[in-house]
């Protein structure tokens, strides 16, 4: 295959035949590496035979003729060498360029490669910080711009988002608001059962959701729908220079694109833990029926009895916060997509779970700060 | 000797939308074939179906003499092997350098070593006369005319002897549109290519062009460039006889 092979003596006839194709150039050079070269030899290539001959086989051959020469054996062919091996030497300059892997030879002294890591995040996290804060700069100062006038603050945008982020997600956070109260209160039944206790069940659950749970759970929904999507809408829009055409054509982006979508998710993320709330109780009613044996009536005069209107507030009070915090690290990360498919992807991951993240960590804030106020 | 591409009676139909309705259409050896038509004409969608990336309501379409519209999923990856495509925007990988974009077809489909990989595409690169030091570089750090030239050196990674080139110009200044096309001639010689392209560009199928395929009333006109500029269709007229075309005509008939 390939390449036919006659010795006489020191005498070496090779005959190319077949056709020399890249998809065939591993079988092509397991071919070439069968021949045996020794020093003094002479060989001849005969190329009559050969039906075609790409730039990849001429390579393989050309790789085939240096090796020959650098063992010391005369090449020649026996008629005109192959054109493409001329196309090669056109191509490469004399020399032999170093490979691009050799360019990039910015190396570091060897030091612990740990060390090194180590330091290198710690600087990035720092500039990352530090640009964190001038992307909340930037939004305070164009939110604080759009308020001159209505015109500014974008009025159909933001009810665009509100639409987006809240109307949508209604089905999936009214399901997450019914499981809520169907863990806490199968979790609480079977505890407080064995200390004749089962009353506390409804206070578990009414305090449960409308403090923490209800919207707890509907901003890490939230953060993961629209955390992702502002992330990867401004990251497609960097991308594809739709942000560098607004800021071409005089309109801050700032103010079309991030502050909008802060807006609507502050007043969508509140109005879906109303609805998270709603539900939760609602389900809380439901399972006391059935697992209780509680008449509805008892579950309103308990749940009457066990809040106060400071619970539901202190609930619902947290939500524009999350929202903007989900916001934030959605059109941060998303403004900071830059040149690749690759880096929108990280980015959007990395909103997504830095959204979740302040989230959780302000909910727990919030919890040791209530329970200073005593509320 | 059959046509390296044929394709015969293509109907493409979106919806109420009829894009082709028997559009036939040849290409030889060795010939450079350019398409050209109005916006909207269906260019892209003819290219999208010769490629095979998406089914025709009916017709048939032959690469070396293999009918690619009813085939399995494993044979037409045999097939797109043997075919190169440069598209418009050069659709490079973006979170690859440019030598990983022209390693990337011949590590799916070629048995190579490592180092026998990056000298090959390194080659590549130096061939459509990238400077090797673009080779590290991703898409992003390159300019448009080096995306260009990127992009055909991709399409060239499995030395194909069929070649597509998407608007291979279009967003280049003249003096590398000229070089681009210069460079597309000396490959097309040296490397006995066929090469179809998709252009709006006169001084490209002048300059280039064998034959030319003009997309007219969802079927094609197709023919040597000097029998197409006399073909009586008023679009072909207006294309071939407008303003900017007249400097090239005359020097067609001069010649």
């Amino acid at each position: 295959m390939f390449v036919e092979v006659a010795r006489t003596g020191a005498h070496v006839e090779l005959e190319l035949t077949g056709e020399w194709r890249a998809l065939q150039i591993a079988d092509i050079e397991a071919a070439l590496a069968a021949i045996g070269l020794q020093k003094g030899s002479a060989v001849r290539i005969g190329t009559q035979r050969l039906q075609a001959l790409d730039l990849s086989g001429a390579w393989a051959l050309r790789e085939f003729l240096r090796r020959a020469r650098g063992a010391g054996v005369e090449v020649s062919f026996s008629g005109a060498p192959p054109d493409q091996l001329r196309l090669l030497d056109e191509v490469e300059p004399g020399t032999d360029t170093p490979a691009a892997g050799a360019t990039a030879a910015a190396t570091l002294p060897e030091h612990s490669p740990w060390l090194t890591a180590i330091g290198r995040y710690a600087v990035r996290a720092g500039a990352d910080m530090l640009e964190g804060l001038g992307f909340l700069g930037r939004v305070s100062v164009t939110f604080g711009r759009s308020l001159t006038s209505l015109r500014r603050l974008r009025p159909i945008s933001i009810a665009r988002h509100v639409y987006d982020t809240g109307l949508t997600a209604v089905p999936i956070v009214a399901l997450i608001g019914f499981l809520i109260s169907v863990i806490i209160a199968y979790m609480s039944a079977q505890q407080l059962r064995g200390l004749g206790a089962d009353i506390y069940v409804v206070d578990l659950v009414a305090i449960g959701v409308l403090r923490e749970l209800g919207v707890l759970l509907t901003s890490i929904i939230v953060a993961g729908r629209s955390g992702s999507a502002f992330a990867a809408e401004l990251g497609s829009m960097k991308l594809n220079e739709e942000v560098d055409a607004l800021t071409a054509t005089g309109v801050d982006p700032f103010e079309v694109l991030v502050v909008p979508r802060l807006l609507g998710l502050a007043i969508a993320l509140p109005l879906l833990t109303i609805i998270a709330d709603l539900v939760g109780l609602a389900g809380g009613a439901l399972l006391c029926r059935y697992l209780l044996d509680m008449p509805l009536s008892q579950y309103v005069h308990r749940v009457n009895y066990a809040i106060s209107p400071s619970t539901f507030w202190v609930g619902l009070v947290k939500a524009p916060v999350f929202a903007l915090l989900i916001g934030l690290a959605g059109c941060y990360r998303g403004m900071q997509v830059r040149d690749s498919a690759r880096e929108l992807g990280r980015l959007v991951t990395q909103a997504v779970v830095q959204a979740i993240f302040f989230v959780i960590f302000a909910d727990a804030l919030f919890a040791v700060f209530f329970m200073e106020l005593d509320v | 000797m059959p046509p390296v591409l044929e394709v015969q009676g293509l109907v493409n139909r979106f919806g109420s939308q009829l894009v082709h309705d028997g559009l036939d259409m040849q290409v030889a050896q060795d010939e450079v074939f350019g398409i050209v038509g109005g916006s909207g004409a269906g260019k892209s969608v003819l290219l999208r179906t010769i490629l095979g990336l998406q089914r025709p309501q009916a017709g048939v379409v032959r690469i070396e003499g293999l009918d690619i519209t009813h085939m399995s999923p494993p044979q037409l990856r045999a097939v797109k092997a043997r075919y190169g495509v440069s598209f418009q925007q050069g659709a490079l990988y973006s979170g690859l350098t440019l030598l990983q974009n022209v390693q990337l077809p011949m590590v799916e489909h070629l048995e190579l070593t490592a180092a026998a990989l990056d000298e090959l595409a390194l080659l590549k690169i130096r061939l459509v006369g990238l400077p090797a030091d673009a080779a590290a570089k991703y898409p992003a750090q390159l300019s448009g005319g080096m995306i260009k030239r990127a992009a055909l050196a991709r399409a060239l990674s499995l030395d194909p002897s069929l070649l597509f080139l998407d608007e291979p110009t279009s967003g280049l200044d003249p003096v590398s549109a000229a070089a681009f096309d210069e460079l597309v001639l000396y490959l097309q010689q040296h490397l006995r290519l066929t090469i179809v392209m998709i252009t709006h560009d006169l001084d490209t199928i002048f300059r280039t062009c064998n034959r030319v395929g003009v997309i007219v009333d969802r079927r094609m006109e197709s023919g040597t460039l000097a029998s197409i500029v006399d073909n009586p269709h008023p679009w072909i007229q207006a294309y071939f006889h407008g303003e900017r075309a007249r400097a090239r005509l005359g020097e067609l008939h001069g010649a």
